[in-house]
């Protein structure tokens, strides 16, 4: 059993500790928001939040987020930034297909967090890890700035 | 993709729509449950209108756009609207461009739906109109219906649909319910309803395939042959039993795919044991070639004769004839399609019963497929349709690989267990499938004053529709429709024009990917009759102008982008623009890319689109699939490019399959002709069109003409 912290809640993982985040979030506690998109960190479609920072779970065990707090798309929207930025993607139509857009929001949301007022370059920086085979990557710029601007 | 095989099916099914009535056993059922006029529509007593979808939702809005259709004519209000997946059943849910078969593509969903639905809706709207009229005692033609209450004015009465429900259900069906003028509509070409699904795709709660789990699931992680067309002799599952968790480890095989698969209650289990499988396989049959070897047989074949697809007047005469005559050749990889949710597939097999869930595109052929692998018959296979995360062309695969696996591989375990087959990305990258590899060669010929008076255009490369269950209605005299679509209805007026195709038998599989034969024509005739209209010194736009006399929606569109981007207007030193139109799927799309040279490489700066796909039914999913088809096609242009070597593929994830990314994307402005012509679809169109714009545009910048994809390949970068 591996303790971990996720969303706010202590829960008990019976897997390895080199089990990634990814896998023990899907298959262990079926929440299945975050998703299995590459497995080598170079899609984003797996981000969640550790202390607060954006990480690809699919490369992170289990043994490197040990009394740190997770928190994952499913309680996202319980954060300032996550809901403004989860409002935001509606109301600018982002999502297509889907599968991306919890990792988008995911690292949206970071960036938000700690810079308020993103610029372009910052956005393309904070971004471009996270891979939308739609490419709705318009809509997710204009939808951030329509966050940054309800966070205003 | 798929054009439209049968008018008369279409007309047919769209009459019998309204006799396909499926009330439930009796009345009295209907009385405290729901009023469901027909196979489309239910509603419910709480007011609640559910709208089933026969077409897969993977990104293009189908979810969307279908209920837009009935909500328009039956005056509901949008908030009330849902939707849920058609089962398979092809009799109710046929595509009505395809006959008697139920599927998703060649961007028909919105297209074969859009009187099917609207009829759907006018029924239900007629019958809650009839119950009103009977409860209120008043004419049925003195009632008003607006967002989704009914309301007699006269004497001031008003209900929802939910208080009529049951009332309405007792109606008799209208055989031919009167639609809506065009000015009359509400919610078509007007209102840009917000998508259905975009809430729950952007807090987690859409399910995928990926994401459902039954109990007792098994995950399958599979094996497969490192070289397409290899069996397997022998394994070793010593190890990967050994490791703590692995249930199971089993050989399958299919009439596709071939491999060992490995079964764990988690995929990271299945995986680890995956890993540590070991086998030998029988490699006598496999495919061994390169990419390289490839293109030199197809620059061989090309220079041969091959089988006409088009011919007017005689081409080589007016080539003799020419003042001058202009050559270019162009070369196409292998593309994966890499979707972000790899393929999988989950089954449960009973007795006598098999039930599948996937995203699903081509409900009729993966039914009869699977059936036909398990001994059943094909209505003891129930399908499951769940959100696709992405396709594009790839799950509607004619040989149904990823299904019949998950089907092999559960029947391999005796039916122990559901199935969850998952492909991690190499195993979905290194599938095959691929779109297919292509060699073009042309030639024109000028006259004196610069007229194109010849055009000869050979084509080779596989044919996607071999052997699939399309063959036979879709591949004619040996041209496989697929492979030359956009090519062979060129629409310049060129007097003496050829086309002809080789399409060699390759051990690759191939399938189509979106916007399937116009990937490499557009990008073929768009890139030569740039360089013809250089080579003549005339303007890119003009050019086209004039050969495209009868043509006017092409026209339409290609004049609409060029005054848009402001062609002709000076863009100063290191920038320069680019253009190309085309014709898909009926849908018809002119881009203009502006491009500049900057330290760090060509930066795309901007693209225009303009499009005309007739009644554009919900402008905003219309411009959002313009964008999405050109962050695709762009994909292919920059760095898009599957490569084999003695047989092996050589890219297995993102690192070396590079995809566009938030940093390269560049603004896109997207503008839709006003039409009154029926709608097509655009979940394709705009993808072909990009790749030629932009390398257009590289050709007036840097003066060399671009005849291979991907452009990083030619030593272009990009910032």
């Amino acid at each position: 059993m591996t303790p971990l912290s996720v969303n706010g809640k202590p829960m008990q993982v019976d897997a390895d500790a080199d089990t990634p985040l990814l896998w023990a979030l899907r298959d262990h506690l079926d929440m299945t928001g975050t998703k299995f998109g590459c497995g080598m960190s170079l899609c984003g479609a797996c981000t969640v939040h550790v202390d607060g920072k954006p990480v690809r779970s699919c490369v992170t065990p289990l043994s490197a987020v040990i009394g740190r707090r997770v928190s994952t798309i499913e309680a996202i929207g319980a954060t300032r930034a996550g809901k403004a930025v989860q409002a935001a993607w509606v109301a600018e139509n982002v999502p297509q297909c889907g599968y991306c857009q919890s990792g988008q929001v995911m690292s949206a949301t970071a960036l938000l967090a700690s810079n308020q007022n993103p610029s372009d370059a910052q956005i393309d920086a904070a971004m471009s890890g996270n891979i939308c085979r739609c490419a709705t990557y318009p809509r997710i710029r204009a939808a951030i700035k329509r966050a940054a601007k309800a966070l205003a | 993709m798929i054009t439209n095989i049968s008018r008369r099916n279409f007309i047919k099914a769209g009459g019998a729509l309204v006799l396909a009535v499926h009330f439930g056993e009796t009345k009295a059922q209907f009385s405290s449950l729901a009023f469901s006029p027909n196979a489309f529509v239910r509603i419910d007593s709480t007011g609640i209108v559910t709208v089933t979808v026969k077409h897969l939702e993977m990104g293009q809005g189908t979810y969307t756009g279908l209920p837009t259709l009935v909500a328009e004519e039956l005056d509901a209000d949008w908030s009330q609207m849902r939707v849920e997946p058609a089962p398979a059943d092809a009799k109710r849910y046929n595509n009505l461009f395809w006959g008697e078969a139920q599927g998703t593509g060649g961007s028909s969903s919105l297209p074969n739906s859009y009187e099917q639905l609207r009829q759907a809706g006018a029924a239900a709207r007629a019958m809650l109109v009839g119950a009103a009229a009977e409860r209120w005692g008043v004419p049925a033609s003195e009632i008003t219906v607006s967002k989704g209450v009914l309301e007699h004015p006269k004497s001031k009465r008003k209900a929802r649909f939910g208080e009529l429900a049951a009332a309405a259900s007792t109606q008799l069906v209208p055989q031919s319910p009167k639609l809506k003028e065009p000015k009359d509509f509400v919610y078509i070409g007007k209102a840009s309803p917000t998508r259905t699904d975009a809430r729950a795709k952007s807090n987690g709660a859409a399910i995928f395939t990926q994401d459902l789990k039954l109990p007792g699931m098994l995950t399958a992680v599979v094996l497969h042959p490192p070289r397409f067309g290899a069996k397997l002799n022998s394994f070793d599952a010593a190890k990967a039993r050994a490791i703590k968790g692995v249930e199971g480890v089993v050989p399958f095989s299919t009439p596709v795919t071939t491999g060992v698969a490995v079964l764990a209650k988690d995929y990271w289990t299945a995986k680890k044991g995956r890993d540590a499988l070991t086998a030998e396989w029988d490699e006598s049959g496999a495919f061994r070639l390169g990419s390289a070897e490839l293109m030199a047989e197809y620059k061989r074949l090309a220079v041969t004769p091959g089988a006409v697809a088009r011919k007017d007047g005689d081409p080589e005469r007016a080539l003799r004839g020419a003042a001058r005559t202009l050559e270019a050749a162009f070369e196409f990889p292998y593309l994966a399609h890499a979707a972000m949710e790899p393929m999988n597939c989950v089954v449960s097999l009973g007795a006598g019963t098999c039930e599948v869930w996937t995203g699903e595109q081509f409900q009729t052929i993966d039914q009869m497929q699977v059936a036909s692998l398990l001994d059943l018959k094909p209505e003891q296979v129930k399908l499951n349709m769940l959100f696709a995360g992405g396709s594009f062309g790839r799950r509607a695969n004619p040989k149904s690989d990823f299904l019949l696996e998950a089907a092999a591989i559960a029947r391999a375990i005796h039916g122990a267990a559901p199935v969850k087959l998952v492909w991690g990305r190499e195993d979905d990258m290194r599938a095959g499938f691929y779109r297919p590899m292509y060699y073009h060669a042309l030639e024109a010929g000028l006259d004196a004053q610069g007229v194109i008076t010849a055009w000869r255009h050979t084509i080779v490369g596989q044919s996607i529709l071999a052997g699939t269950a399309f063959e036979p209605m879709m591949v004619k005299n040996g041209v496989d429709a697929t492979s030359v679509e956009g090519a062979s209805n060129l629409p310049y007026a060129i007097p003496n024009l050829a086309v002809e195709l080789h399409s060699p038998k390759v051990g690759v599989p191939v399938q189509w990917w979106r916007s399937v034969g116009s990937t490499h024509t557009a990008y073929a005739t768009e890139v030569f009759i740039d360089e013809l209209a250089r080579a003549a010194n005339k303007d890119p736009v003009q050019l086209r102008l004039a050969l495209l006399g009868k043509h006017a929606r092409h026209r339409g569109v290609l004049e609409l982008a060029a005054k848009q981007a402001g062609w002709g207007k000076p863009l100063g030193k290191d920038r320069a623009r680019g253009v190309a139109v085309h014709e898909s799927f009926g849908t018809f799309v002119a881009q203009v890319v502006e491009v500049s040279r900057r330290k760090e490489g060509i930066k795309i700066d901007r693209v225009v689109c303009a499009v005309d796909c007739g009644v554009a039914v919900n402008p905003q999913i219309v411009a959002m699939q313009m964008e999405s088809g050109i962050g695709y096609g762009l994909s292919a242009a920059l760095s898009g490019a599957i490569t084999l070597k003695e047989g092996l593929v050589e890219q297995s994830n993102f690192h070396d399959y590079a995809v566009l990314r938030m940093n390269q994307a560049p603004r896109i402005e997207v503008h839709i002709v006003p039409s009154k012509e029926k709608p097509s679809g655009v979940g394709e169109p705009a993808t072909p069109v990009i790749a030629p714009a932009l390398a257009n545009a590289l050709l007036a910048l840097e003066g060399k003409p671009m005849r291979a994809l991907p452009l990083t390949v030619q030593g272009v970068t990009f910032a």
